[in-house]
């Protein structure tokens, strides 16, 4: 097998070595520590795509998902977007390409602004970036409306007064405004009954093919993940371990985090009861450098070496990587 | 039959109106026995839970039933005897681990606390049995974090802190509050595991509330289904997967995602939104988002009766059989 994560035809999105460190502890003080929530992340979203990224609380998928945006500065590494160094873009050229990438947050209840009527949210965008003129705006917020399934009344209402499925709708409506390629959706529907979930993810997936988008889409729910992306990627502890088709991932994974978790997951078909796979000790601490592979304390397979050197996000199969020595 | 609940209701008595969370439900849960309250957020679950231990925070309180634990009527208790029932005889544990532990005691300050009120154990005994629940909740070097502090501790831990302090007077009901809602599917699974063997242990009967069915698929024996202050169907937990009788409950399981069944595949969710409790629709109050209602729904709030074998269902529109 042959290949890297990042080369990939049709690229849209690239991330090579990325790592995004946040300092930790007393500065003068003991020992300065840096808590490591991206650490080494080589990545590729295609155009018209949807990756999943899916981990457990504090695997760095959030921390990720800005970083690409720049919305948290990287510490080191490389993001491509359409052959566009993001990382070395200041000012007006970073606005720029802002307009071509935009973020889709968890919480409804705190991404809109209070004070603001759903009219106005959804028109801050195309004001602040000039995107039609002024009196055109009516028409294009209605439109955008009721691309999410919302009457254009809803305009004159403040977000108190909409239901948490109605606020992501006007969440998801101002982040088309702008017509982005690629969008990150960070746990969209995880604030949401299910009810209204499934009306959420209906619409992600409706725009993303009606509009060619494409989307890193961050959920820590497998179930949900598998329903709407084309290929996963699973992160623990700051790393990408496994990347592949979502039907490769969900049906064979490889990797000893991904078929421990995949394990877990409860299941409401009794025919389709998997067995579970424990796994020892806690989640991880994102603090310091790890030596070796980061999942070896909990593994059930580890073996020396795995806590020597880590293992590298490699092609175990035609469009399947995983990072592990013994696979 | 251990908790026997007849026409429950616990009204919230609010400026704008009457809050009616819970109204008119009935049910019961069976020694040993694993039931489930599933519903959407804002339903009333916890209200159940709050109203049997009767909890419930002000401007609320339950307004009429009965609540038979081992045939007494929780709610015509004196306080005193309350007290001892709660400690006793019913345990309960939270969503959130970390809001229901107390951030300035140490772990082991809060158990022997609770051992000490309600087993009347002396300071050894208590510090001894402490241990012991901690080491039987699947907490690591047990005697370690008897002095640690709640922040100390992971998410997990500090529910099976939570878990080691209900049961620390024997209950022979445990109430589980979305146990495992604010904890990682992995996390989840092993709470949900040590939830079972405690069960097998004690003998103990839990009252499982969650809003995710997939939840309590794997553990509950029947389940309960809620929508906006009722119950609408009971039934045996594979009847109800395998058949589901009530309209909503069918939404409900077919807006779950599930996986491994490919991808791509449009989601049936439900039309509409959870209603507002200030706002409930008339008649059945999922009239508005069903699909097989017609206009006879639209009068009064259909009876929980009898459909079948060990199930109810309150819809005029179900199947019996």
């Amino acid at each position: 097998m042959s290949g890297t994560v990042a080369d990939s035809a049709n690229a849209l999105l690239t991330v090579s070595g990325l790592e995004t460190y946040f300092p930790f502890g007393n500065r003068w003080f003991g020992k300065r520590e840096w808590v490591r929530a991206v650490d080494g992340v080589d990545l590729t979203v295609r155009r018209g795509e949807v990756l999943g990224l899916v981990g457990e609380s504090g695997c760095g998928k959030t921390t990720l998902g800005r970083s690409v945006l720049r919305l948290v500065e990287p510490t080191r590494g490389a993001v491509d977007f359409d052959g566009v160094d993001l990382l070395s873009l200041k000012g007006r050229g970073l606005r720029a390409m802002r307009r071509r990438m935009q973020i889709i947050f968890q919480d409804p209840y705190k991404s809109l602004s209070p004070r603001m009527q759903i009219g106005q949210i959804i028109a801050e965008p195309l004001r602040l970036h000039r995107i039609v003129p002024e009196h055109e705006i009516e028409m294009r917020v209605q439109g955008l409306l009721t691309k999410v399934g919302l009457e254009p009344y809803f305009m004159s209402r403040y977000p108190h007064e909409m239901s948490g499925g109605q606020r992501q709708r006007i969440a998801i409506a101002r982040t088309l405004a702008l017509e982005p390629e690629f969008i990150v959706a960070d746990e969209p529907v995880s604030a949401l009954d299910v009810s209204v979930q499934a009306g959420i993810l209906n619409i992600l997936l409706e725009l993303q093919r009606g509009e060619g988008l494409a989307m890193l889409f961050i959920s820590h729910d497998l179930a949900v993940v598998e329903h709407i992306a084309d290929r996963v990627a699973v992160m623990y502890r700051g790393k990408i371990v496994e990347l592949a088709e979502t039907d490769r991932v969900i049906g064979s994974p490889l990797h000893p985090y991904t078929q421990a978790l995949l394990s877990a997951v409860p299941s409401i078909d009794p025919a389709t009861k998997r067995k579970r796979i424990r796994l020892p000790g806690e989640p991880p601490s994102p603090i310091g450098a790890v030596v070796g592979c980061p999942f070896a304390p909990r593994c059930p397979e580890a073996q020396g070496v795995c806590r020597e050197s880590a293992p590298a996000l490699e092609p175990k199969a035609a469009g399947h990587f995983a990072a592990c020595h013994f696979r | 039959m251990l908790l026997n609940v007849q026409d429950l209701a616990s009204y919230f008595f609010l400026d704008e109106g009457e809050l009616k969370a819970v109204d008119g439900v009935s049910f019961h849960v069976d020694v040993k026995e694993t039931v489930a309250l599933v519903g959407e957020s804002g339903c009333g679950k916890t209200i159940v839970a709050l109203s049997l231990i009767n909890l419930i925070p002000p401007p609320g309180r339950v307004v009429r039933g009965r609540i038979l634990f081992d045939g007494r009527d929780l709610l015509r208790m004196e306080s005193d005897e309350l007290r001892q029932v709660r400690g006793g005889g019913i345990g309960m544990i939270f969503q959130e681990p970390g809001a229901a532990l107390n951030p300035i005691y140490t772990i082991g300050d809060q158990i022997t606390g609770v051992l000490r009120l309600h087993r009347s154990l002396g300071k050894h005994q208590a510090q001894k049995a402490a241990i012991e629940l901690l080491g039987e909740t699947g907490i690591p070097e047990p005697e370690k974090r008897m002095n640690a502090y709640p922040f100390e501790l992971s998410g997990g831990m500090q529910q099976r802190v939570l878990i080691a302090i209900a049961i620390s007077g024997r209950p022979k009901l445990l109430i589980a509050d979305e146990p495992t809602t604010a904890l990682d599917v992995t996390v989840q699974a092993d709470i949900l595991d040590l939830l079972a063997y405690l069960q097998e242990q004690y003998g103990m009967a839990i009252l499982l509330i969650s809003h995710d069915i997939g939840v309590v698929a794997d553990v509950a024996e029947r389940i309960m289904v809620m929508y906006p202050g009722k119950i609408v169907e009971i039934a045996d937990t594979e009847d109800l997967f395998r058949d589901p009788r009530h309209p909503y409950t069918k939404a409900l399981l077919s807006s779950v995602p599930r996986l491994g069944v490919g991808h791509n595949e449009p989601l049936k969710g439900i039309p509409g939104a959870v209603p507002d409790f200030l706002d409930l629709p008339s008649g059945c109050t999922f009239h508005p988002r069903c699909t097989i209602g017609d206009s006879s729904c639209t009068s009064e709030f259909p009876p929980l009766v009898d459909i079948g074998y060990r199930r109810k269902c309150a819809c005029y529109k179900a199947e019996t059989g």
